[in-house]
């Protein structure tokens, strides 16, 4: 097992070969992959060492105390994040080696086709087609949404039905597709806030090898699930200052503004103060269970209070600014590459926490799961587990 | 903040819940709990006896060079944990924790450690719901002797000494045989209030009166979140196991969405209420400059949960819950008049709003 003194000597290693100063950003971080210290829980040869995750933190900060640069986590978080831990779980050697490099290094940015029209939280119930030409390529059609990046992204990770005939967790498959491929057309998604964050992506006859298969054929919701978890997992691990959420941009009108004050506002304010700073708390204790290696069945229930907090305040907000607020800052249609909740003034914020409690699991889904898997509340009734893709309602 | 909050329990505190919620098993099942209540002397002494006195645990906040324990409010919150999941009638908030801290304030270490041993009982004579901070009504203080009448004292009934502030800012001892308690019909039944009057008492003068009641106050209302937490905690896990027992409509009524997302809300509500008073009891024990913010952040939030969690378990199980018979009341009315001890949620906001710049207009 490497230790965090040997991980502190390879870092240095690293900085005296490659010294930030005067190394390209890009070969930096190329170095710093083949050197094992990208993420060094992977396993050796593929940007780790094999190492706990938790002494990826000794890594950074030695890095950082030195100026070298980043990866810009926050831009490829979808490759990072759901692309590169299925890849390592799933992958051939092949895959592995050939993706995991230029993912990390942001060389190659991924995005997700999984939702569809038809498909949101039953997303099981997809129907993006993927038919194999006799022993040869996948040949894919259909539709897909909400995909964050598409716009930008060299790669996607694909879920398509193979088999119609099977109930619908059966016959899915999971790809690796290549977004430059000409039957890939990318269209901006507007929406409420007038920017245009997501795509719909329409996929017309798009071939995929079947090198770039990942997992069994039919094997590709149980492969997804690899990637939803940890998506779960990287929303669970973040540590926030106090006032660090949505409450820090109003808490600070607060008192910048004191004749925009009334009494309801600020019964309401502190009301949703107190339930920030314990929304907060919550996160941090569920961060050092993960420490501790005990992780607790807190992180389902993160998502669903701030998908809360963060409409309540910022509906607050607005009214808070008063005359204000009845103003918009923007509602030209706009490319953002990074979402920020907590960006541009309080009508955005307002309109864009509205999404918090749909994307990525929607409320309504999540208090059944939180029920059934933590409370051990029977599940809700199916009609579908039996049944054909072919033959289920839509 | 100076450093991060330790938000976890240790494997000692771990071990100490377990020996508890045993010693409570034994001794305080919610049908004795409700048959002692109907005696009009809920309070149970063979079950302090066992805890404060067998367990050494009445001194848990006391140095062990003054007779305690020298362990910290994060043990006491989960003693506190253990009593609120089972609305145990025992004096350990009023007496182990509030009476103790006042007089940790003071110099009066005889007390101190007769109150750590457990051998005798504590009470700070003032009304349950007033906050740290609050006013507090005071005794006249007249030729070395005490005289007038206080409301609202928490489990004075079985109290050996009161605290007692008098209109000269000082804190007297006073033997509680010495002076008239009499019991006042309590909406929570498992922590009964009483007056308390003094006609002509002697008092032992143990220091000034403010500092000690708003210390007693703080650690008071901080560790107060611990037992609402226990109590949140049993009553959605009760109602979690009969939900999935109960039948109507040919299924168990835990199956049907609109109660598993109420549930789901309150599991949640809970989960978060642990954080802040986890929070609250660290702050406490390590000194933290972050006490006054973590103690009403962890009384403003738990309040309402507790009581939530109380009035969910109470509609959720259908008539029984209605029933004298079905201890979900006690729960219930130990929710609301916690709501009010130590402050309101409200009061607790109030404090906030000086504590971190978020002022009214």
């Amino acid at each position: 097992m490497t230790d965090a003194a040997e991980l502190r000597r390879r870092t240095a290693e690293l900085l005296a070969a490659h010294p930030p100063a005067t190394t390209d950003r890009l070969d930096f971080l190329r170095a710093r992959f083949d050197a094992g210290l990208a993420w060094v829980h992977y396993p050796e040869g593929l940007g780790g060492l094999g190492a706990p995750r938790s002494l990826q933190a000794v890594v950074d900060a030695d890095l950082a105390a030195e100026g070298a640069p980043d990866n810009d986590p926050r831009r490829i978080g979808i490759g990072l994040g759901m692309a590169a831990p299925t890849i390592l779980a799933y992958g051939t050697e092949e895959q592995k080696r050939r993706y995991l490099r230029p993912l990390w290094t942001g060389e190659e940015v991924w995005c997700q086709l999984f939702s569809e029209p038809g498909a949101g939280s039953d997303l099981a119930a997809l129907g993006t087609r993927a038919v194999r030409e006799d022993g040869g390529d996948w040949v894919v059609n259909g539709q897909k949404v909400w995909t964050s990046s598409a716009h930008v992204a060299r790669w996607a990770i694909l879920i398509a039905r193979t088999d119609p005939d099977v109930p619908k967790h059966r016959g899915i498959t999971y790809f690796l597709c290549d977004m430059t491929d000409p039957g890939i057309e990318v269209r901006p998604l507007r929406q409420i806030t007038g920017e245009a964050e997501f795509n719909e992506v329409f996929i017309t006859d798009v071939r995929i090898p079947d090198s770039r298969r990942l997992g069994d054929v039919g094997d590709g919701w149980k492969v997804a699930q690899t990637t939803l978890n940890n998506e779960r997992v990287a929303i669970g691990g973040m540590r926030l200052p106090r006032e660090g959420g949505m409450i820090g941009p109003v808490a600070r009108t607060w008192r910048e503004r004191p004749e925009l004050r009334t009494h309801d506002l600020h019964q309401r304010l502190l009301k949703l103060w107190v339930e920030a700073e314990a929304a907060r708390l919550t996160a941090e204790r569920l961060r050092q269970q993960l420490v501790a290696g005990q992780p607790g069945p807190e992180g389902a229930g993160m998502k669903l209070a701030f998908a809360r907090l963060n409409q309540e305040i910022s509906g607050l907000e607005v009214e808070l600014r008063g005359e204000e607020g009845l103003l918009y800052d923007d509602w030209t249609m706009r490319r953002p590459e990074l979402v920020d909740f907590v960006g541009r003034d309080a009508g955005y914020r307002y309109l864009r926490s509205k999404g918090n409690s749909i994307e990525g699991g929607t409320t309504e889904v999540l208090l059944n799961i939180v029920a059934e898997r933590v409370l051990g509340l029977p599940p809700e009734p199916r009609t579908d587990k039996d049944v054909a893709w072919k033959d289920l309602a839509r | 903040m100076s450093t991060q909050p330790d938000l976890l329990y240790s494997e000692e505190e771990e071990a100490l819940r377990a020996a508890v919620r045993d010693l409570l098993a034994d001794h305080c099942d919610a049908a004795g709990v409700i048959a002692r209540v109907e005696t009009g002397a809920p309070h149970d002494p063979a079950a302090w006896k066992a805890l404060a006195e067998g367990m050494g645990l009445a001194g848990l906040l006391v140095p062990e060079d003054r007779g305690g324990q020298g362990a910290t409010h994060r043990e006491a919150a989960v003693v506190l944990e253990e009593l609120g999941r089972a609305v145990a009638p025992l004096p350990y908030l009023t007496s182990a924790v509030v009476a103790t801290e006042a007089l940790l304030a003071c110099a009066a270490d005889d007390l101190l450690a007769e109150l750590a041993s457990g051998r005798r009982i504590g009470a700070l004579a003032v009304a349950l719901n007033v906050p740290a901070g609050g006013a507090y009504k005071v005794v006249r203080f007249e030729g070395g002797a005490l005289h007038g009448e206080l409301t609202g004292v928490a489990d004075a009934a079985v109290a050996d000494v009161l605290l007692v502030p008098a209109d000269d800012g000082g804190l007297y001892a006073v033997d509680a045989s010495a002076a008239t308690v009499t019991p006042q019909p309590s909406l929570d039944l498992t922590r009964p209030l009483a007056t308390v009057a003094f006609d002509g008492a002697p008092g032992r003068l143990l220091g000034d009166a403010e500092p000690a009641v708003r210390r007693a106050l703080r650690a008071g209302a901080g560790l107060l979140s611990s037992e609402q937490l226990g109590l949140a905690e049993w009553t959605l896990t009760e109602t979690v196991r009969y939900l999935k027992e109960r039948k109507q409509f040919n299924r168990p009524v835990g199956g049907f969405q609109a109660l598993k997302h109420r549930l789901a809300q309150l599991w949640l509500e809970v989960v978060n209420l642990r954080a802040a008073a986890r929070n609250a009891a660290d702050a406490l024990a390590t000194g933290s400059d972050d006490i006054d913010v973590a103690v009403a952040v962890a009384q403003a939030f738990a309040a309402p949960v507790a009581v939530h969690a109380a009035e969910e378990a109470l509609q959720l199980h259908g008539g029984i819950g209605m029933t004298w018979e079905h201890p979900v009341h006690l729960y219930l009315k130990r929710a609301k008049a916690d709501a009010i001890a130590y402050g309101t949620a409200g009061a607790h906001r109030e404090a906030l709003a000086e504590l971190v710049d978020l002022r009214a207009p």
